[in-house]
């Protein structure tokens, strides 16, 4: 009963988890390339969550500094999640163009269809 | 003059990152080359100034920027970074004159100017990694070094450096979010991204917040095992370095896995170490039985393979076995041991790929079958490869043996005798890995596809004669590699209850 | 970097000869007479300088020179002692009697790649002479190793899969065995001793327990595969299908006599014989030494190839060595050492008879080789000579080291052993001196034209025969001499001046 009240009380994380899980299922399960890509970008979003989450403060407001506040909430993890939503673009724009060039090399992006006519070269 | 001096640490990453955008303007490909070259060549000057500061005055800190540390980006450069600094600028600048025939050779003109940016970009991350005293920085440089290293895979000749690339993509990036999240449960816990403020901070904490302290230590150790291709997590290193371009497989073989080892070091020993205690570091076990494994199991995979780059890439996986081997020890001489052994490794391993890439430039192939009797028409380049070879097995008077020593001392103080026979039970199967190759290329006549082969052009065989050479030098005089590794073994050591 | 004690020059010069020579060599590889005289000139220059070492050593005096140190605790270092300058004599003196041989058995048989074989021949002799004049384990260990590289493409001459296949068992079995055996046997001694220096005395007094003790001599003895205790051998009776030059090298000249050596050196200068003996540590050798000893004389029976046969027989009398070492007493060590030289001269003379009868006849069976004395008298003669000196019967060398053996074998209070050694006398006349009998006493066969088989077969090449009857008449030189190799190998017991 506890248990179960710690995962409705931490919402937040529970679906963070879920996302984490689900990015690295769909990587691992599906063989159609853009589909692992996607995954990727799941995973990934999971992260920024997890940074984001804890960085809001009950009871701070926006990390503007004014003499009326004293509790703000914690401007880093925007700053480091815009970072790595840009590292995210990045790969997954890389990705996109290998999985294009992957179909001009090999007719399709189906990775277990080109493993199996890598092994017959 | 002195503010040149005072920024170094700057200039080592903004110097490479620069040229990789000139180079992407600059859509020549011989024009790109020159800048490489010249880039290449200052790298090394910056990282023997820093490392030669350090050596006499201690760490080097840095502030980007001029924000003062916790709250604003510190590289900081120690022992430890500042030997991995040397190492990477060092084996650029001697790899580079290769590049100018071997790229010209195995990539398209329209591409060339693109690949020496990339390679720049790369550069750019491997320093920064090593540089930076800041656990988030250190990501962004990571993945900068791993987008650019996936094109650089990417632009090889056969189709599947297309696939291989985006198997390292899709690990390489896993890894890295995984290093992330560790770097979140850190931040968590402490409220700070400097390295040097966490490792204080983490040895405050209280009991209660030991699970989340090993919970991200085990993000991390996974997600830079991942970028380090430690056994299990490897499958995609050996298809990367196959297909690459040659002289990427180089450059990447020598440094890239390094880089990463040592972050992971730089994580295991001033941080997590410092603040649990080194001996209760739960990990050690596991990270010697996988290296283990790594050290058996890659060898004789590598016995089994005719394409030579796909054999030397699973060599180079026993090898980082061995590396990680001295981590999980960790004592001063294994330490040491493994910390040397980058250095060894990488001097090796890019003197035989360089080979290989020599053999592919004149013959158009790396299958075993067909460098038959090659060491008759090829001689200084075969003769490299057999030194550095002889290297890789370890025998005495080469680098090599210097590491598997400082090992297997490492392994003795630690009372672990069985240690010792597996680390040169290993070592004999390179024995057959290598001596294929030997076999095949000095003692069998010359095959018809290494008929028309003959030495390398100079700009080609300078970089591997030099390899070579030093494979043997630092077999002999041990001062600038072991010596420094033992040094800075100690002081990661010193640091610690 | 390099420390000469008095005459330490004298050392350096006779490693760096040979290895000087080797690379002159390819020079003159379209001038035959020319790249003959010079490997002839260096054999002669080195035994001269050998010669000018002895009455250094004999008066007392210890030659020492220190290269440089590679790594803290481990140095390339020299130091001549009695063992060692004996050792050094051997080879040096039978390099010379090996290049004349060479030269008549090579010529007669057109063989290929002669440029090739002299130049690694220098090789191996320039490792041999590191070998006797190491200093410590490491130096010992280095050219231990290079002497198994240099001497592969020596035993695979021929080059066809025989060749190649006996190369590869060569190899594995020594690097095998060396890697996986000797090294961690350095490492260990290295981590109880804190050094590896030979030190008169040993440097394991009171550093190892009985069992550890023992434990470490198994390391030492299997992992010199070179010595061929039973069941390391194989590769000698593999290595026979090297050209007969080349045999004579392995079994006379330096390979083998290098492992028996550094077996002999280990024992006497790491472990030091009243340790051992204190330890009784040594038992189990004198018995696995009697073992390997006798099963081998029994198979030698049994071969009909006359090389073959020549191999079981040194795999016995390498055992000798080994028992004498066993045995940890001054006695016995004097006798081993006496061991090495007799056995040399004595099997060196065998195999010029066998390389002489193949180059004159091609036969290579005993049982094809009835009557052939009347054809080749000098050979056969010296034949007999050698096989005397084998069986330890006077006036010839090899009485004298059986003599002291079963001395030392008595003092011990191993009576066993003088019967071991009485039987194999008795087994090696049994397997020599049949072919001596055949050759001189038994009709020729007519072969399948009709006409006798012994048309056509004449005395060998001059050259082989100076060669051979040098040997010979140096068995008996050595009868007399014996007195002053034995005084010459007491200074190893006595305090150096």
């Amino acid at each position: 009963m506890e248990a179960l009240l710690a995962l409705v009380d931490h919402y937040n994380f529970v679906i963070t988890i879920f996302l984490m899980v689900a990015g690295l299922y769909v990587v691992v399960a599906r063989s159609n390339m853009v589909k692992k890509l996607i995954g990727l970008s799941i995973f990934q979003t999971s992260v920024y969550l997890l940074y984001l989450e804890p960085g809001k403060i009950i009871g701070g407001t926006a990390p503007i500094v004014d003499p009326k506040f004293t509790l703000y909430s914690n401007p880093l993890p925007h700053v480091l999640i815009l970072t790595a939503i840009v590292v995210g673009v990045g790969t997954l724009a890389l990705g996109l163009a290998l999985v294009v060039r992957i179909h001009e090399a090999y007719g399709t992006t189906d990775d277990d269809d080109i493993a199996d006519r890598n092994r017959d070269e | 003059m002195n503010t040149v001096l005072a920024h170094l640490p700057a200039l080592q990453i903004v110097i490479p990152l620069v040229g990789g955008l000139l180079a992407a303007l600059l859509r020549r490909g011989i024009l790109a080359f020159a800048l490489t070259l010249v880039v290449s060549w200052i790298m090394p000057v910056i990282s023997g100034l820093l490392l030669h500061q350090v050596m006499t005055s201690g760490p080097i800190s840095y502030h980007l920027g001029s924000w003062p540390p916790p709250w604003g980006i510190e590289y900081r450069v120690d022992l430890l970074n500042g030997m991995v600094l040397m190492l990477v600028s060092t084996i650029g600048a001697v790899i580079i004159p290769f590049a100018r025939r071997s790229i010209d050779f195995e990539i398209g003109e329209r591409r060339q100017a693109w690949f020496y940016s990339m390679y720049l970009m790369c550069l750019a991350g491997l320093l920064g990694v090593t540089i930076t005293g800041d656990a988030f920085n250190a990501f962004v440089f990571l993945e900068i070094s791993s987008l650019s290293t996936y094109l650089l895979i990417a632009l090889g000749r056969d189709r599947r450096a297309l696939v291989a690339a985006f198997r390292y993509l899709i690990m390489g990036t896993i890894g890295a979010t995984f290093y992330v999240i560790g770097v979140g449960f850190l931040y968590l816990l402490t409220g700070s991204l400097n390295m040097v403020d966490i490792a204080a901070r983490l040895g405050a904490a209280e009991p209660e917040q030991a699970r989340a302290i090993i919970a991200g230590l085990a993000f991390i150790t996974v997600g830079i095992s991942l970028k380090l291709a430690l056994f299990p997590l490897h499958s995609w290193l050996p298809g990367a370095y196959a297909f690459a371009p040659s002289w990427a497989t180089v450059f990447l073989a020598a440094t890239a896995t390094k880089v990463a080892i040592y972050l992971l070091v730089r994580f295991l020993f001033s941080i997590f170490a410092v603040a649990l205690g080194r001996d209760s570091l739960p990990i050690a076990e596991i990270v010697l039985s996988l290296s283990v494994a790594a050290m058996f199991i890659a060898s004789i995979i590598a016995v089994y393979q005719t394409n030579l780059k796909r054999m030397l890439a699973y060599s180079s996986l026993a090898q980082i076995g061995y590396i990680m081997l001295g981590i999980g020890i960790a004592n001063q001489a294994g330490l040491a041991g493994g910390l040397v052994h980058i250095v060894n490794h990488a001097i090796m391993k890019a003197a035989l790929f360089l080979a290989l890439g020599a053999i592919f430039y004149r013959i158009g192939s790396v299958q075993i079958a067909d460098i038959a009797g090659i060491g008759r028409r090829m001689p200084l380049t075969m003769a490299a490869f057999s030194v550095a070879g002889l290297g890789l097995v370890g025998t005495p008077g080469t680098a090599g043996f210097i590491s598997k020593w400082y090992l297997a001392l490492g392994a003795l103080e630690r009372g672990w005798w069985p240690m010792v026979f597996l680390l040169v039970a290993s070592s004999l199967i390179s024995v057959l890995y290598v001596g294929r190759v030997l076999e095949a290329a000095w003692f069998r006549p010359v095959g018809e596809k290494a008929a028309a082969a003959k030495d390398p052009p100079l700009s080609m065989l300078l970089p591997l004669l030099v390899l070579a050479a030093a494979t043997v030098y630092f077999g002999l005089d041990t001062q600038w590699t072991a010596g420094i590794a033992d040094a800075a073994a100690a002081f990661l050591l010193g640091g610690l209850q | 970097m390099t420390l000469l004690g008095e005459a330490g020059h004298l050392i350096l010069l006779a490693i760096l000869l040979p290895l000087g020579c080797a690379l002159v060599l390819p020079l003159f590889r379209n001038i035959p007479n020319l790249r003959e005289a010079v490997t002839l000139l260096t054999a002669l220059a080195l035994a001269a300088i050998v010669l000018m070492l002895l009455p250094v050593v004999e008066a007392g005096g210890r030659p020492a020179a220190q290269l440089l140190e590679v790594a803290p605790g481990l140095a390339i270092a020299f130091a001549v002692e009695p063992l060692g300058m004996l050792f050094a004599l051997v080879a040096s003196l039978l390099w010379i009697v090996n290049s004349i041989y060479s030269i008549g058995y090579m010529r007669a048989h057109d063989e290929p790649r002669q440029t090739t074989f002299y130049a690694c021949f220098a090789i191996a002799l320039a490792s041999t002479m590191g070998i006797a004049f190491a200093g410590n384990l490491f130096t010992l260990f280095l050219c231990y190793e290079a002497l198994t590289l240099c001497t592969f493409p020596l035993v695979t001459h021929k080059r066809n899969a025989e060749a190649m296949r006996a190369g590869r068992l060569y190899l594995l079995l020594l690097l095998g065995t060396s890697m996986v055996l000797f090294l961690p046997a350095i490492m260990a001694t290295w981590f109880l001793a804190g050094t590896t220096d030979f030190m008169p005395g040993g440097i394991l007094a009171g550093k190892a327990s009985p069992l550890v003790t023992g434990l470490l001599l198994a390391l030492y003895a299997f992992g010199i595969g070179k010595a061929a205790i039973m069941p390391v051998h194989f590769w000698l009776p593999a290595a026979m299908v090297a050209p007969t030059p080349v045999s004579a090298l392995l079994h006379a000249v330096a390979v083998v006599k290098a492992g028996v050596f550094a077996i002999l050196k280990i024992v006497v200068y790491v472990f030091g014989i009243e340790t051992l003996a204190l330890a009784g540590a040594n038992e189990w050798l004198i018995y696995v030494g009697s073992a390997s000893l006798l099963l081998a004389s029994l198979i030698a029976l049994t071969r009909d190839n006359l090389k073959a046969r020549l191999a079981y027989s040194t795999i016995s009398q390498l055992a000798y060595v080994v028992v004498g070492a066993a045995l940890a007493g001054s006695t016995g060590i004097l006798g081993s050492g006496l061991q090495i030289a007799t056995h040399a001269a004595g099997k060196i003379t065998l195999f010029f008879c066998a390389g002489a009868i193949y180059v004159a006849s091609h036969k290579t069976e005993i049982s094809e080789m009835a009557g052939i004395g009347r054809k080749m008298p000098v050979t056969m003669l010296a034949f007999l000579v050698g096989s005397l000196s084998i069986i330890g019967l006077p006036p010839f060398g090899g009485m004298w080291s059986k003599w002291l053996l079963a001395l030392g074998a008595l003092e011990a209070g191993h009576v066993f052993v003088v019967a071991v050694l009485m039987l194999s006398s008795l087994l090696s006349a049994a397997y020599l001196l049949p072919i001596v009998a055949r050759a001189f006493f038994a009709a020729p066969p007519a072969d399948a034209h009709g006409h006798g088989h012994g048309e056509g077969i004449q005395e060998a090449p001059l050259a082989c025969l100076i060669a051979l009857c040098a040997t010979a008449l140096l068995c008996v030189v050595l009868f007399f001499q014996a007195g002053r190799i034995e005084s010459l190998l007491a200074g190893i017991f006595t305090a150096p001046q």
